[in-house]
């Protein structure tokens, strides 16, 4: 039975000296802080680590199965967001699918049906790249580094490919006009940002239960722990590398077109930009842990978020990457390793 | 006809060769056991039979199939399981998710395999959610033998599985070998406990530098005094 007791055991969390170290200098920097820190950028921050954490906890599972750094991850992005805006500016309004600002959102029921539609095309896009690419470099047994040099070609090609067709100009969803959700402390919600939340907690849960319930999920974790067990314990580790695929694409995919909700506009490099902070999240997790990758997407988001108050926006991967940088040298199996 | 019938197996890594034509053969419901010095090509003879080191010349015939060039996941469903020995359980996952994924090709219910391996090694029952990296040494050795036994093989291939144990555990897992075999199951064995595996084997086999050295009945290696004196420490 799914308890906090066995979920908080699967998460396998001990409290050793260097963790408390770390727990309470945390504690202290963010108690010291906290007076000075608009309540506002905390809140924005977590629901751009919701977004962070969907890209992140896709880049991680690609990691523990196929043991390589997917760079064209944050590309899988861009193209989720982009082929929502095929369709809800090029096909749909073709069958009379149109309108915005449903209820308090800016936009409208169309993205509802494609932000589904646009994870299972970027899916299939990821599959057929395995089998095209990927597939061939692990049969031939290349180095992982050669690998996640595969994937940064496919990055580039991806984004020249987005540039090809909709133009390197800023473009945005068709949307429309609303007021934010005005809360004590000065705390602004833009209704986007509530629904954004929904989905990733949706997708998150939906996650878990696959990985924790399902023959597949578990079959995932198995082969990301142990290939050659999995192996000789009769998995079928094709199967498993295309559903992970599926699983850490579509959840990319929904990632981009969450951004370019939250930012209100789409732009080729979107994806590419926000790559520091999904390695940021997935390193500060431990690389290969899920549930890590989650607790370093919020961490991730709600730091870089913070920082703009003192610190120009435009730097706020710096400071993503500064973290990651600070807690490789104190942990370099990140915070959820096995120990530093 | 033998069960498993290796014949002048040749298989190695890149550009080496390590085996350099090693035959073995198991009969049903045998317990035979390969031993040699370190490094002579006992782990690799094993991998060799079960898909995960290719073979290069030579046949591996099992219930009279050629299995030489199937890979893992067929050969397991023929009824061949096979216990590493090194990372022979998934750390990660707990008791009973080892357990599933023992079963991964079984289609059918297998809730009662579990319970029989939770019979037969009542360690693991205790905290079946518990996760098998947290386990002390005898009970993941006992996990990975539960493992390999949930899709109720014809023949099990244990690769050392009384490594890193103490004498008193390693008493356990061989005579719950015996129990095993008694109910049908053959096995190959590779042990660092020549004597103690030996004494329970029908057969044996002596290995050295990837060659076939000697073969002979249990007992008759145990009191051959060659055997004895470079194999089993005098
Ligand atoms: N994955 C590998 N890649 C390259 N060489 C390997 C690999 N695994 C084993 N070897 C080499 O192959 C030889 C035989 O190894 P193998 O593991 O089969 O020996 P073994 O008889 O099982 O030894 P031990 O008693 O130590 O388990 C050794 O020289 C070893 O270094
Ligand atoms: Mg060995």
């Amino acid at each position: 039975m799914p308890t906090l007791k066995n979920t908080v055991a699967r998460l396998s969390f001990k409290w050793t000296p260097g963790r408390i170290t770390l727990a309470i200098v945390a504690a202290v920097l963010v108690a010291g802080l906290l007076p000075f820190v608009k309540m506002s950028l905390i809140v924005n921050g977590v629901f751009l680590g919701a977004i962070i954490a969907l890209g992140a906890i896709g880049l991680t599972l690609i990691y523990g199965v196929l043991n390589f750094a997917n760079i064209a991850h944050g590309d899988y992005m861009t193209m989720g967001a982009y082929v929502a805006l095929f369709l809800l500016t090029g096909a749909f309004p073709a069958f009379g699918i149109e309108g915005e600002g449903l209820g308090p959102l800016t936009f409208g029921y169309p993205l509802l049906i494609a932000l589904p539609l646009a994870a299972a095309v970027v899916a299939a896009g990821a599959v057929l790249l395995d089998v095209a690419i990927y597939r061939r470099l692990r049969q031939r047994g290349v180095n992982a580094v050669v690998i996640a040099m595969a994937s940064l070609g496919v990055a580039i090609a991806l984004r020249g490919l987005v540039q090809v067709i909709w133009s390197g100009e800023t473009q945005h969803y068709p949307r429309e006009f609303r007021q934010v959700f005005r809360l004590p402390l000065d705390v602004r919600i833009p209704p986007d940002s509530v629904f954004i939340a929904v989905v990733a907690v949706v997708l998150v849960v939906g996650v878990y239960l696959v990985l924790t319930r399902t023959k597949m999920g578990k079959a995932m974790r198995a082969t990301a722990d142990n290939p050659n067990l999995a192996l000789v314990s009769g998995i079928d580790t094709q199967r498993v590398i295309r559903w992970n695929w599926i699983i850490g694409a579509g959840l990319a995919a929904t990632a981009g077109v969450l951004l370019a909700v939250f930012q209100a506009q789409l732009l080729p490099i979107m994806g590419w930009r926000f790559l520091i902070p999904l390695f940021a999240a997935v390193i500060l997790g431990g690389i290969g842990n899920p549930y890590g990758a989650l607790v370093g997407a919020f961490v991730i988001g709600v730091t870089s978020e913070v920082s703009t108050q003192w610190i120009n926006p435009s730097y706020k991967p710096a400071v993503a990457f500064a973290i990651m940088i600070v807690v490789l040298l104190m942990r370099p199996r990140g915070i959820f390793g096995d120990s530093g | 006809m033998a069960l498993l019938e290796a014949s002048r197996i040749v298989a190695g890594y890149g550009e080496t060769e390590i085996l350099h034509g090693v035959s073995v053969t198991v009969d049903n419901g045998e317990i035979v056991t390969v031993i040699g010095p370190n490094g002579c090509g006992k782990s690799t003879l094993m991998k060799a039979i079960v898909g995960l080191v290719q073979v290069r010349t030579g046949t591996v015939i099992f219930r009279g199939e050629d299995i030489s060039s199937l890979p893992p996941q067929q050969i397991v469903r023929r009824g061949l399981c096979y216990v590493p020995q090194s990372a022979n359980v998934f750390p990660a996952l707990s008791i009973r998710e080892n357990l599933e994924m023992g079963a991964f090709v079984r289609d059918d219910d297998y809730g009662g395999r579990i319970d029989e391996m939770f019979e037969l090694f009542p360690d693991l029952a205790v905290r079946p959610n518990r996760k098998a990296g947290s386990l002390s040494g005898g009970q993941r050795q006992m996990l990975a033998v539960a493992r390999a036994l949930m899709l109720d093989p014809v023949l099990l291939l244990l690769d050392e599985p009384s490594a890193g144990l103490s004498p008193a555990m390693t008493n356990l897992v061989l005579e719950r070998i015996s129990e095993i075999n008694a109910t049908g199951v053959a096995f190959l064995l590779v042990e660092q406990n020549a004597r103690e595996a030996l004494r329970l084997s029908d057969r044996g086999y002596v290995l050295s530098a990837g060659e076939n050295r000697l073969d002979d009945a249990g007992h008759a290696l145990l009191d051959n005094p060659e055997v004895a004196r470079l194999y089993l420490g005098g």
